[in-house]
């Protein structure tokens, strides 16, 4: 076993690659997770404002961009949106994959808002507060709590996510895996490296976002 | 100034989606100092009329003039009006992510009506005054109901208001807890605050009220001090409705 790990994966350097590919990964979701984020609270705001304008765009959006398969996407943005302006590759998958989480991300921060109870607005208001004061001093703080569990699972999502990255030839993780499956036609060692990594990552990110929640919740007591 | 007239509501009506009227023509003025008891079977509208005050809810007809502004016209800064209108709500509705004293410094601090230093101190003495000085750095989840309910009284006193409007104040309270609101409530009366108070706590509208009115199917069906409404009341319906509740 420690043999043949040793044959596929540091002769000739291959674990370099997935090295590599990890790094394109964690950048990936780590920028798309930003995009993302910023996209989401920008749209979830329009979305819940009270211009009709506003809200019909912010819809089109997320109906759009979570109505799509994530490879399909990728390929349109790749081949056709970005086309004309010779992006690199990398570049155009941080923006795809950051445009689809946005839309991820509106969803759940509009119901995080949504999900305050009308009371806390209505007391906001009626102490004289504006709609705005209300909406960032009682309602954000609020909706920020309840939606970071659903929030670590969007990241958690977008990690995964990343591995169809190859369908546009960017070398994501998966994708190193599986050119060393290819170059030495064995497909346990890369693949089962990748899987162990992936789940190190995950489990990482659970693990840190759990002690934020955790911590939150104690500053209610 | 006991006779100036600090509300003053015409022909005040409220359809719900262009639907049934649940006020159809409510009118009568409310002078500063007076404690005004409303009354009424469940789904009667007197929730309503008490939200359309600070316009919590929109008014569909009518005008309601408060320190002789039209609150009703969309011209005038609400935000502004409500500051001086307090209300207490049925269910608290106090901020569970600040602790007690940031949700008594919360409106005045961002509203930039006093300083942080200036409204914690008013906020201690409000505090001591329902004797709940020691749990100002608690969260509202670590308080009882009848504790939760004194705080968000004192919440909206912070903002120093000209009129109190009571919302059902011990409907979702445990009986054990009812008296020490009502306590709460009295003392503002007899300092003289404006209170406007939805109720089912006869007691309570027996002692402090200086009016009571019995509305009934979106109109004010009638009025009168508490001895006229419990012991001479006049229509068929308030006679059964006292029949029911007492």
């Amino acid at each position: 076993m420690i043999q043949s790990f040793y044959e596929t994966m540091i002769e000739g350097e291959r674990y370099v690659l997935i090295l590599q590919g990890l790094g394109v990964t964690i950048l990936i979701a780590v920028c798309a997770i930003i995009i993302g984020t910023v996209l989401g609270c920008i749209l979830a705001l329009m979305k819940i404002s009270d211009s009709k304008l506003l809200r019909v765009i912010g819809t089109l959006y997320t109906t759009v961009l979570r109505g799509l398969p994530l490879a399909t996407q990728l390929m349109i943005f790749y081949f056709i949106v970005f086309a004309p302006l010779h992006l690199p590759k990398l570049l155009v998958a941080i923006l795809a994959y950051g445009l689809n989480s946005g839309a991820y991300c509106t969803e759940i921060f509009r119901a995080g808002i949504q999900g305050v109870d009308r009371g806390q607005t209505e007391a906001g208001r009626s102490l004289g507060l504006s709609k705005k004061q209300t909406l960032f001093k009682i309602i954000l703080p609020q909706a920020a709590k309840a939606v970071l569990p659903t929030y670590t699972s969007e990241f958690i999502v977008l990690i995964k996510e990343t591995s169809v990255a190859s369908f546009i030839a960017v070398m994501d993780m998966t994708k190193a895996g599986d050119m060393i499956r290819n170059s030495t036609y064995n497909a346990w060692i890369p693949l089962l490296t990748c899987a162990v990594i992936y789940l190190i990552l995950t489990l990482g990110l659970t693990k840190v976002f759990g002690g934020f929640e955790k911590r939150m919740a104690k500053s209610e007591r | 100034m006991k006779d100036e007239i600090l509300i003053k509501v015409s022909h005040l009506q409220k359809a719900f989606n262009g639907g049934r009227n649940v006020l159809s023509d409510i009118s009568i003025d409310i002078r500063r100092g007076e404690k005004i008891v409303i009354i009424g079977p469940s789904g009667c509208g007197k929730s309503t009329f008490l939200r359309c005050i600070n316009r919590l809810e929109e008014p569909t007809g009518g005008t309601i003039t408060f320190e002789g502004v039209d609150v009703t016209d969309s011209n005038v800064n609400m935000d502004l009006q409500r500051q001086k209108m307090g209300m207490v709500f049925q269910h608290f509705n106090l901020f569970p992510h600040l602790t007690i004293m940031q949700n008594l410094t919360l409106a005045p601090v961002t509203l930039k009506l006093k300083t942080e230093e200036e409204a914690k101190k008013i906020g201690f003495e409000l505090l001591k005054k329902v004797g709940l000085e020691d749990k100002m750095d608690k969260y509202p989840s670590t308080l009882s109901g009848g504790q939760k309910q004194r705080i968000a009284i004192v919440r909206s006193l912070a903002m120093n208001p000209d009129v109190m409007l009571f919302d059902e104040p011990t409907s979702a309270l445990d009986p054990e807890m009812v008296g020490e609101v009502l306590n709460v409530m009295k003392d503002l009366a007899k300092q003289g605050m404006t209170m406007l108070v939805v109720t089912h706590e006869m007691g309570f509208a027996r002692e402090v009220a200086d009016r009571i009115l019995f509305i009934h199917g979106g109109v004010i069906e009638e009025q009168g001090t508490p001895d006229e409404i419990f012991n001479h009341p006049q229509s068929e319906r308030l006679r059964q409705f006292l029949k029911a509740i007492l």
